[in-house]
């Protein structure tokens, strides 16, 4: 194939791939990787360098959508950030050490767990118990607009969600995925917080967490610019078209659509690692 | 009202940082499209080869070669350019969010994004 043909067959399907992403609030990497590995035949590691960058424009460009919606709460992805970037930064350093097999198995690992967590159903009543102390000193509570007006939330188990995210970090570094899935469970399952402020802070923070490991893989020769110029140019254009259909998409089915995806592209990274297919 | 946080400036001054990392994605993303369009001008008909992993040339994983590259109008120089810029929006968006903390007098938030921010340079400085 050609640089040429090369180069739109992967932005066509990075546009598609950063739509999905958008929809959940996940990132496109988790389907960018498996479709740049498994169809295009692209090294992991090129795959992760570009996923990662195509994550940062996600994050970025879908910023000012998700705050005027009024679903981010930014005090809870800044503080959040700080276990998130330290972890991205342990990620990208294992990375560097960890064979391209076994990053592949990890990568199938990881999304199979989340894409059963998500596919777990919770119901969205309102949230009626007292405010945790520790979130209330770091004023984490907030209100979001629902269809019966502004409705309050509080956060809670703000140390076992600060430990998940720095998991999540870690996660991102390593694979090059925003991680969304496991921050929105940190937030939506562990916080407690509402599916759709977990979804849209999540997507506030993954940028952050991705540029802290971008760094390093720029560095270490990781970013190529043919493969990523495609790459992170689908992803944006594909993403800022999700953005627009998330005030009206049912979380329900969002998280449907995610979990089978997901599962089909985790089944095929470990069988690729395993036998070999992904082994340099 | 429209805000998730029981601070409605908070909620102003974020609605501008959004719309300051949109500029820069997009800005971004054009220097990235030029250089493409330059770059598979150039080398669209070569064979596409991405199935072993060769770490990228030294000039263009450091902010001077990237430059260096960039203003000759190489194809890849530009791309990494771009790029470079789309990952300084975050770490820019982290320090407005430092001088908004400042600005409240919020100690707390203060200290919590200047940790992210030094977090950050520390990774684009890493060698």
């Amino acid at each position: 194939m050609n640089i040429l043909i090369f180069t739109i067959f992967v932005w066509l399907g990075s546009m598609v791939a950063g739509f999905l992403g958008s929809l959940t609030g996940l990132g496109g990497g988790v389907v960018i990787i498996p479709l740049l590995t498994l169809v295009f035949g692209v090294d992991i590691r090129y795959a992760i360098g570009a996923s990662l960058v195509s994550v940062i424009a996600t994050s970025s460009g879908a910023a000012a959508a998700y705050v005027k919606e009024g679903f981010s709460n930014i005090r809870i992805g800044m503080f959040l950030e700080v276990a998130t970037t330290i972890g991205a930064l342990v990620g990208a350093f294992l990375a560097l050490r960890l064979s391209t097999p076994s990053i592949a198995v990890i990568f199938g690992v990881v999304l199979i767990y989340s894409a059963f967590v998500s596919g777990q159903p919770r119901s969205e009543g309102p949230d009626i118990d007292k405010p945790d102390k520790l979130a209330t000193f770091l004023e984490m509570n907030g209100t979001y607009p629902s269809s019966q007006g502004l409705k309050m939330y509080h956060a809670r188990s703000v140390p076992l969600g600060f430990g998940l995210m720095f998991i999540a970090g870690i996660i991102s570094g390593l694979l090059g995925i925003g991680s969304g899935a496991l921050k929105v469970l940190a937030m939506d399952q562990v916080m407690r917080l509402p599916f759709k402020v977990s979804t849209a802070t999540s997507n506030f923070m993954i940028g952050v967490t991705a540029a802290a490991s971008a760094g390093i893989y720029l560095n270490k020769g990781y970013i190529d610019p043919g493969l990523t110029m495609p790459v992170m140019l689908g992803v944006l254009m594909g993403s800022s078209l999700g953005a627009r259909h998330l005030f009206e998409a049912e979380t329900q089915k969002l998280r449907m659509i995610f979990s089978v995806t997901i599962f089909l592209l985790a089944l095929q990274m470990i069988y690729a690692g395993i036998s070999g297919g992904i082994l340099k | 009202m429209n805000n998730t946080s029981q601070r409605p400036e908070d909620h102003k001054i974020e609605v501008v940082i959004g719309n300051l990392l949109r500029a820069g994605v997009m800005i971004a993303a054009g220097v990235v499209f030029l250089g493409g369009i330059i770059y598979l001008f150039r080398h669209g008909l070569a064979l596409a080869s991405y199935t072993t992993f060769q770490r990228v040339p030294l000039d263009l994983c450091s902010v001077n070669g990237i430059m260096k590259n960039a203003l000759s109008f190489h194809g890849r120089g530009l791309i990494q350019l771009g790029l470079l810029l789309l990952i300084a929006t975050p770490v820019a968006r982290v320090f407005f969010s430092i001088i908004a903390s400042l600005r409240r007098r919020d100690a707390l938030y203060v200290i919590v994004t200047t940790i992210v921010f030094a977090v950050l340079i520390y990774s684009l400085l890493n060698k």
